[in-house]
């Protein structure tokens, strides 16, 4: 992998993991209302996903999706200030944290009602193969999503018609507070694609190189004209599932594995920084890792320890900035809002 | 120039028109290709345009209204055949949550060129699950605009209206409309969608109806003549948004008001017609509106308990009767 790729995935994880961090800090102080799903301990995931993605492919997204924006191009501004419902927000302020969305980055937006994003990338991905496009769909959810009904409507119309979709199962392991266990009666969620012919793989959601191959493969196929491809990544949040959530129903001794062992930030600044591992590095990650660790360490022009904290600093202040232009920026009034409802009447003479 | 058709033809010939009319046309839906369509709204098309744009679903009333919207995000034309209205209840979310929201909650980014056809009465013996009326329920959602088309005129105009428009639109049709006649003249300039039309003038009493009920209040009108009751009869064609202005101007001569609905009427859309017009016109009323609606039941099988629970033409001939009475 190019080693510019692989600085900006890092950058985009400690931008994603900062800017969360800070939307909670901005919620507690009440600059930031309603529900707040944050993505800590799942950056490899959209990060991963989305660098393997084409400017011209979709995103349909769940409302977990803040780093999904970000990470897609939408500005870091533009985002915190939709989540603080300004009208310099991505949707004008009236759409919130959990519906950001950007047409001219075809980030095609943040769903809310759990299972939505499989008939909108359906219907999509209908378009793409209708014009014959060179072009795909991905498609994020949950592994609590798995259990809707359009879930299983969507596969199997996307593998009936060969459609360009991506189906990117998030499984950080609770719908809520049910773990995965007590929620699908098949624990291994890439599993559920193969009653619809839908390849499917499960792959180590906390490498972000893992993603980023996997999501590559897919695609390629998809592009193959192959149909639908299925990705499942294996991730855990290191938070509840909203702000308005403790997330007291996940034993602390999981929590704290993941967060020591698994984050993926740590995984991937190991996978970046310019130094040999020592014994109890190679020893401490898995055999996956070790092969990765050494292709990428063998390799030129990766991050320095210097360079990493000036990225840092620089994140800072991108952030310091996003909050300080949300603060600012106006907001929406009642008729910005008809307007937005009637975007779509133009000439139309309805009496 | 005008000719007899059946309202079904009336809408394959729309749909027809605007398919050739333009590409991104596409019709979805159980049995809209092959089969050629439950009430043959879709006969002939699918052998003119092809599987990619008369695409015939599985059984899955959720996902293929919602792939609707998602291929209407993307400039596809979509025009989703639910088979009847009691199917799309399991569409609701992809109706209200997804089509009338993602303009709106994406602050005006996208354009919603859906339209959403469904037949929506009570037809013959079909019993509870397949007689279903929800026209409250979808008048409720900003966002959605609901035409009632009656005729295979209104049929043909108001479903080329609504595949033309860049907002999500549902066309509510009926069972026992696809196989009634009426003239129809495609040349004929369109009025606008959702404007009312008055469809027999009168100076006693305004008769306020739509969709089937229109044919009910017509011949009750012709009963109340003979009585030297002078009924108007005026056809909403729209349920959202409502043409207030025509209504009013015929209170302004009739003084009266009666509702004729086919759905039951606590909540329904004659309680939004009597309301809006108490509130733009009281003092022109002479007597409290009146509503003739369906019972407040399910729809039974039995035949006669069935035509017992929707309005009949006696019912709306003496509730009439007694608003001029009083």
């Amino acid at each position: 992998m190019e080693s510019d790729t692989l600085r900006q995935m890092l950058r985009d994880m400690l931008l994603a993991r900062a800017f969360e961090e800070r939307a909670a800090q901005e919620y507690t102080q009440g600059n930031i209302a309603g529900f707040l799903h944050l993505y800590p301990g799942e950056e490899a995931v959209g990060v991963g996903v989305l660098h393997a993605a084409e400017p011209a492919d979709y995103i349909v997204s769940t409302y977990r999706e803040h780093v999904h924006a970000l990470v897609r191009g939408v500005p870091t501004r533009v985002v915190m200030a939709e989540l603080f419902g300004r009208k310099t927000g991505c949707s004008g302020g009236l759409g919130g944290s959990m519906h950001l969305f950007d047409r001219e980055r075809r980030f095609m937006g943040g769903y809310a009602i759990v299972g939505e994003t499989f008939p909108i990338a359906t219907g999509i991905g209908y378009a793409i193969a209708m014009r014959g496009l060179p072009e795909a769909v991905i498609c994020f959810f949950g592994d609590g999503a798995v259990n809707q009904g359009t879930f299983h409507e969507s596969l199997n119309m996307a593998a009936l018609w060969k459609l360009p979709v991506l189906f990117v199962c998030e499984n950080n392991h609770y719908q809520i507070g049910t773990e995965v266990h007590r929620h699908s009666a098949v624990a291994e969620i890439y599993k559920r694609a193969c009653g619809y012919r839908i390849p499917a793989r499960r792959v180590n959601g906390m490498d972000v190189l893992a993603v980023h191959r996997a999501t590559e493969e897919a695609l390629t196929q998809i592009r193959a004209g192959n149909g639908p491809q299925f990705i499942e990544c294996e991730t855990y949040r290191f938070r509840g599932h909203s702000m308005a959530d403790p997330g007291s129903y996940r034993p602390k001794v999981e929590l704290q594995a993941y967060e020591k062992q698994e984050d993926p930030l740590k995984i991937a600044i190991a996978e970046t920084l310019v130094a040999y591992p020592s014994a109890e590095q190679t020893a401490a990650v898995g055999n996956d890792n070790v092969a990765t660790l050494s292709n990428h360490l063998g390799s030129d022009g990766q991050l320095s320890a210097e360079q990493l904290t000036a990225m840092r600093a620089e994140i800072g202040e991108e952030i310091e900035d996003a909050v300080r232009f949300a603060s600012d920026s106006p907001e929406p009034t009642l008729d910005d809002a008809q307007a937005a409802l009637d975007c779509n009447r133009h000439s139309e003479v309805l009496i | 120039m005008s000719e007899e058709v059946y309202y079904w033809q009336a809408l394959n010939r729309a749909l027809d028109a605007e398919l050739a009319a333009d590409e991104s046309v596409i019709v979805l839906g159980e049995d809209v290709g092959l089969y050629g369509g439950s009430y043959r709204v879709t006969e002939g098309l699918y052998a003119k345009y092809g599987e990619w744009r008369l695409r015939d679903t599985p059984i899955s009333e959720g996902s293929f209204t919602g792939l609707g919207v998602g291929a209407a995000l993307v400039g596809l034309r979509p025009v989703v055949e639910i088979m009847t209205i009691n199917f799309a209840l399991l569409a609701l979310d992809a109706i209200i949550n997804m089509a009338a929201k993602i303009p709106f909650m994406s602050g005006g980014q996208f354009p919603m060129p859906l339209v959403v056809r469904m037949p929506g009465g009570v037809a013959r013996q079909l019993a509870a699950q397949h007689s279903q009326r929800l026209e409250q329920t979808l008048m409720n959602v900003p966002g959605l605009r609901i035409a009632v088309p009656a005729t295979p005129q209104d049929a043909y105009w108001q479903s080329r209206q609504a595949i033309n428009s860049h907002e999500p639109i549902v066309l509510l049709e009926h069972e026992l409309l696809y196989f009634s006649k009426g003239p129809l003249d495609e040349s004929l300039p369109a009025i606008p969608m959702h404007r009312a039309r008055i469809c027999r003038q009168g100076t006693d009493l305004t008769i306020v109806t739509y969709s089937r009920m229109r044919d009910l209040s017509l011949q009750a009108a012709e009963k109340l003549a003979d009585e030297g009751i002078a009924a108007e009869v005026i056809d909403l064609r729209s349920l959202r948004p409502i043409d207030w202005n025509t209504c009013m101007a015929s209170l302004e001569k009739t003084h009266r008001l009666l509702v004729v609905e086919e759905d039951s009427g606590f909540a329904g859309a004659g309680a939004e017609v009597v309301a809006g017009l108490s509130e733009r016109c009281f003092m022109m009323l002479d007597d409290a509106p009146r509503r003739v609606a369906g019972r407040e039941l399910p729809i039974a099988y039995n035949a006669s308990v069935e035509a017992a629970s929707i309005p009949r033409i006696a019912d709306v001939v003496q509730a009439a009767r007694q608003l001029c009475a009083s």
